[in-house]
């Protein structure tokens, strides 16, 4: 096992992100699991301009889920709103069961509902972080092409087939 | 005839690498536990690395870069002497790989010629902000990594990629703060990917310095005979890079050449949708979807081999089969020198067709020779599958090496499936999925370009 471990830590190209699997992106356009939460931007199912960012933290599995005007979302009352099922079932969809329950530090695997194995109570984070980690993710869809010969990129392989 | 002289290749590897390599294991060690807690295993494997170099051209920097760094002094000039170090060692260990290959398949490489400067300013407050991030990983070490670390470089790398010649540095730093992030809190890792973080690093820290060294190019005209794509990708880049070979107007002996046109992503899109993105290379793209020749007028080439694509330059000409054309012309095409500071193990990637091989435990089996066939990163954006490469008879693919050994990348397979001969090559879906089931699939996700575009106009803006 050492060996093997040696080996791996030798090689210039080993694969540290795992593939994400392919999931629809209307109703949750972004997904994250980053700074400790598993975080992310669902879109309202009324109002196209008002998008909810809902978040759930590692460890202590307290979550929050307000407006990007920062106002609370209305169906917040000491348990999960929609908004954070959403969440919960897209980033099962994208990352695997294993991958997400492992980030949140919760018992959950196989067809397990997420958000039940959870019990955390609301807690205000700050949604403007995350707003501004969606924007950032959409800014990138209007960086141009490049032609460049960028080396660097040899040393990330295409990401494979989700095993 | 391949197997022979690939039997060569494989049998052992170039005199001095291994030594060069375990310098390089010391300090990248050294980098995973920070320099500015070094302690006394860790200082001699630096002063070793300096040691090896001690008679180079780099020997006084790098000697006094250690002697520093053990004393508590970690500068940038002291950083960027290093990374030349560790750069110096896998150049080293690059060229004696290469060497070999070359030998084995009879390849004569030009020697490098520097190419005139190119001219043009770099944003050199972009490159200071770089180099502060990079400087701060070095102190901290991989172990000490934590969000707050990985979160000071979003505003520079923001800014990195709105500077299209500092394109290459913000893909890389880019994908290490993913890698990073996603790793954090790094110390409770069970296993450190070391020598990849240590050679983005350093190869990061190299282009902080004044940016890319592609050089000058000159324009080539000719027919260009596509040998198959290799797909480069990660969260938030895809890139096809196009192996071909340029027979130039005028009846000059055939070139190694490649072409990449990459597209910025999000990890969200992925398999065949790729491809949506890189819609603006339309010629390209269809060459690659038809398999088909393609005319180039006057394209610039830059001295490492790479075309700096351009579509108004280039135009579909006659069918064309891959296979065909390695069988043909792969022999007698010459390859490109590879620029000094690009010279890393990563970079050789070698196109060679290879036959007449048995298949089983993930190598193939040239008659004595057996090379392991890196099935694990095929792109999911093409048709092949471990499947197919397994039940295949003709490959044409990438000779590479990492971690010790060499590794054949799959670009295209002569093979069966339900008892039918089929070819498979990684660029067949660029044009979208031509296999019913992808095409059934790719529709079911729907077109997430499309929705994120969407949300990104109403909310982008505002």
């Amino acid at each position: 096992m050492d060996a093997e471990r040696a080996a791996w830590e030798r090689c210039s190209v080993v694969r540290v992100l795992p593939p994400v699997e392919p999931r629809k992106l209307a109703k949750v356009p972004f997904v994250e699991l980053a700074d400790g939460r598993l975080q992310g931007v669902v879109s309202s199912g009324s109002d196209i301009a008002r998008v909810y960012v809902s978040s759930i933290t590692a460890g202590t599995h307290t979550y929050d889920c307000s407006t990007n005007n920062n106002r609370p979302c209305g169906a917040l009352h000491g348990s999960p709103c929609k908004h954070l099922r959403l969440l919960a079932d897209e980033a099962v969809l994208q990352y695997g069961i294993d991958r997400v329950a492992r980030y949140l530090r919760v018992e959950a695997s196989g067809d397990d509902d997420l958000m039940s194995c959870l019990n955390g109570h609301p807690e205000r984070t700050p949604s403007a972080v995350v707003f501004s980690r969606f924007l950032r993710h959409l800014a990138y869809l209007e960086v141009p092409g490049s032609t460049a010969p960028m080396a660097e990129l040899h040393w990330f392989p295409a990401a494979g087939a989700v095993g | 005839m391949l197997g022979t002289r690939l039997g060569e290749l494989l049998q052992d590897t170039p005199e001095g690498v291994g030594e060069a390599l375990g310098l390089v294991t010391g300090f990248d060690d050294a980098l995973a536990h920070g320099f500015a807690r070094l302690g006394e295993d860790r200082s001699a494997a630096l002063a070793a690395l300096a040691g090896a170099l001690a008679a180079t051209p780099l020997g006084g920097p790098v000697g006094e870069a250690v002697e520093k760094i053990r004393a508590g002094s970690v500068s940038d000039e002291h950083l960027v002497a290093l990374a030349g170090g560790r750069a110096a060692l896998f150049g080293a260990a690059h060229d004696a790989l290469l060497d070999r290959l070359d030998t084995a398949l009879g390849r004569s490489r030009p020697a490098w010629r520097p190419p005139a400067a190119e001219d043009g300013e770099v944003p050199g407050n972009l490159l200071g902000g770089c180099r502060v991030w990079l400087r701060e990983l070095a102190i901290t070490g991989w172990r000490g990594v934590d969000h707050d670390l990985v979160t000071a470089s979003d505003q520079t790398l923001e800014a990195l990629l709105s500077a299209p010649r500092l394109r290459g540095l913000a893909v890389l730093l880019d994908g290490l703060a993913a890698e990073l992030r996603a790793s954090c809190p790094v110390g409770t890792m069970e296993r450190l990917p070391v020598r990849r973080w240590a050679d983005l690093w350093t190869r990061g820290l190299l282009l902080s310095q004044a940016g890319a060294w592609d050089g000058g190019a000159e324009p080539v005209s000719g027919r260009l005979l596509i040998l198959g794509t290799e797909v480069h990708e990660h969260s938030t880049v895809v890139r096809a890079q196009v192996h071909a070979i340029l027979e130039p107007a005028g009846g000059a002996p055939p070139r190694l050449v490649r072409a990449s046109v990459a597209a910025a992503k999000v990890d969200t899109i992925t398999g065949p949708a790729v491809w949506r993105l890189l819609g603006g290379y339309p010629v390209l793209l269809g060459a690659l979807a038809g398999h088909r020749t393609l005319e180039i007028t006057d394209m610039p080439l830059l001295a490492g081999g790479d075309l700096v694509w351009q579509e108004e330059r280039a135009v579909a000409g006659e069918p064309a089969d891959p296979f065909a054309t390695a069988r043909i012309l792969l022999g007698r095409a010459s390859p490109a020198a590879v620029p000094p500071l690009d010279r890393h193990p990563v970079r050789i990637s070698e196109p060679v067709l290879v036959e007449g091989y048995t298949t089983g435990g993930g190598a193939f089996d040239l008659g004595g020779a057996a090379i392991d066939v890196d099935v694990d990163r095929l792109p999911s954006c093409g048709p092949l599958t471990p499947e197919m490469v397994a039940a295949s008879s003709s490959c044409l693919g990438l000779l590479r090496w990492d971690g010790g050994r060499w590794l054949l990348r799959p670009m295209a397979v002569l093979t069966t499936v339900k008892r039918k001969p089929v070819a498979a090559h990684n660029g067949d879906w660029a044009l979208g999925p031509t296999d019913p089931k992808a095409a059934k699939a790719e529709a079911r996700a729907g077109d997430g370009v499309a929705v994120l575009r969407e949300r990104a106009g109403r909310l982008l803006r505002k």
